[in-house]
């Protein structure tokens, strides 16, 4: 294929990312199990970045997970999103800035279906008017938080103190990159480089120094899947989906996994516990497992912040091998002292402790 | 080990790297006129076994052909060596001896003499 052909077919899979003025809508998930990642998110792009993003203290949930597991009908989660749209509305935001995936492809699929079916927009808008006497405009783009990282990648390259380079051996750390489904598997448009060749987290991975590793199941769902692991009993399905996963990526020994999911990262990182629980093995390199870090976690890590502040030590499959090869300095003491100087109760059963 | 409530499922692909084909290959090796089979399923057909039990001998050769020995193990012995299998084959395949040789090439696989 021509040079030129390749260009124009790429610029087919691009998204475009505005550069300023977000509204910010926080995840269920990532604010319960890693705070540390949306809280260093508004730190990024307040103060290091110096952009407006907005939070708005009356944001609800998106009723997401209910919405997936047949308890919230659609019509409710169109008119909960659409308060959402008046609250930006009504501060004067046309970009919307989810935090996450799950959330974001609940946004896509409503804009969509008012786009192709407008009397549910209607219905919707009335609804809301009944409830709430409140007013909407559809907004202009709905962003994902990793787009909005993805797009200021190259700052936060020239900021960086820790590349994601052995520093020992001077190597690329190999890295594995793992898109959440509704990403961009259902409208590929709204996902940098689409179904077929999600850019997003790539492109942080290669911007920061690191060699992303191409396995045979790269694209295959974590298996969080809403109803697999709602019934304590289903929840087999959800762990062999990961299990499938680290068994193929294990051949190509990651450092870490990159995700852009809440759920993703939750599951791949407490599964690696549940499956050293119940089968004995882990993934990693001499017995260890494959920590599971978000976008903003990594992030701050290769800009050089506190990784205890970033939140990288709630997670189950701890960072510490990946910290001492990217020459990361940090204080074990410090790791589970709270912001007003008490010392929290350290986790038990850790991986990489 | 801790009882979660729930275990991993093993996937049911069919995994070429990982599954052992050594039993096909002794075959193969001892009786070639297997290769000629054409999977008709004369010989599941007219099966006296298959009148009792669920072995069939078409669905073995594809087992064996994948290296899924485990069911194939579970099948095997339900034979009599009757041979109208043999009799009924379009393509002159020594079924009885295929029968014969998979059992034998388990015990060998069993002795790690295969």
């Amino acid at each position: 294929m021509k040079q030129e052909g390749k260009k124009r077919i790429w610029k087919e899979f691009q998204k475009e990312i505005p550069d300023d003025h977000f509204f910010f809508v926080r995840s269920c998930i990532r604010q319960s199990f890693f705070p540390g990642s949306e809280q260093f998110l508004i730190k990024l792009l307040r103060e290091e970045l110096g952009k407006d993003i907005y939070e708005d203290p009356r944001h609800t949930t998106c009723t997401g997970i209910g919405y997936h597991s047949d308890v919230v009908p659609f019509e409710t989660i169109q008119t909960v999103v659409a308060r959402h749209f008046a609250l930006a509305t009504e501060r004067g935001y046309k970009d919307i800035l989810i935090s996450c995936v799950t959330s974001f492809g609940i946004y896509e699929e409503i804009v969509e279906t008012w786009k192709h079916f407008p009397e549910t927009l209607e219905k919707t808008r009335e609804y809301l008017y009944k409830a709430t006497k409140r007013e909407f405009e559809v907004p202009r783009t709905i962003l994902h938080t990793s787009d909005a990282v993805y797009k200021f990648k190259d700052e936060i390259a020239s900021r960086m103190k820790y590349p994601l380079i052995d520093h020992r051996t001077g190597e690329p750390l190999k890295a594995v990159e793992h898109i959440g489904c509704h990403y961009s598997k259902m409208f590929p448009k709204y996902g940098v480089g689409g179904a077929e060749f999600p850019h997003t987290l790539v492109g942080m991975i290669e911007s920061w120094g690191g060699e992303v590793i191409d396995y045979p199941e790269r694209r295959h769902c974590c298996g969080f899947g809403f109803r697999q692991y709602l019934i304590q009993a289903d929840r087999g399905y959800s762990m062999s989906n990961s299990k499938k996963k680290f068994e193929s990526m294990e051949p190509y020994k990651p450092e870490f996994v990159l995700a852009n999911c809440p759920g993703c990262t939750m599951f791949m990182d407490k599964w690696q516990y549940t499956i050293k629980e119940q089968e004995g093995k882990t993934y990693g390199v001499n017995g260890q497992g494959i920590p599971v870090l978000t976008y903003e976690e990594l992030a701050g890590l290769v800009m050089g912040y506190d990784p205890w502040d970033l939140g990288v030590q709630y997670h189950m499959v701890q960072s510490e091998p990946l910290m001492d090869k990217m020459g990361i300095p940090y204080d074990k003491d410090k790791k589970y002292i709270a912001k007003d100087g008490s010392k929290l109760e350290a986790p038990k059963n850790l991986i990489n402790a | 080990m801790k009882n979660f409530g729930f275990s991993s499922i093993k996937p049911r692909v069919i995994d070429y790297d990982k599954n052992n084909r050594t039993v096909l290959d002794y075959i193969m090796e001892h009786e070639p006129s297997f290769a000629l089979c054409i999977g008709c399923g004369g010989c599941a057909a007219t099966c006296s076994a298959a009148r009792f039990t669920d072995m069939s001998l078409r669905k073995i050769n594809i087992l064996l052909k994948r290296g899924e020995n485990d069911e194939v193990r579970r099948l095997i012995n339900k034979c009599m060596l009757c041979g109208k299998c043999t009799l009924v084959c379009p393509r002159g395949v020594n079924t009885r001896n295929v029968i014969f040789l998979t059992q034998q090439a388990f015990k060998k696989l069993d002795n790690y003499a295969v």
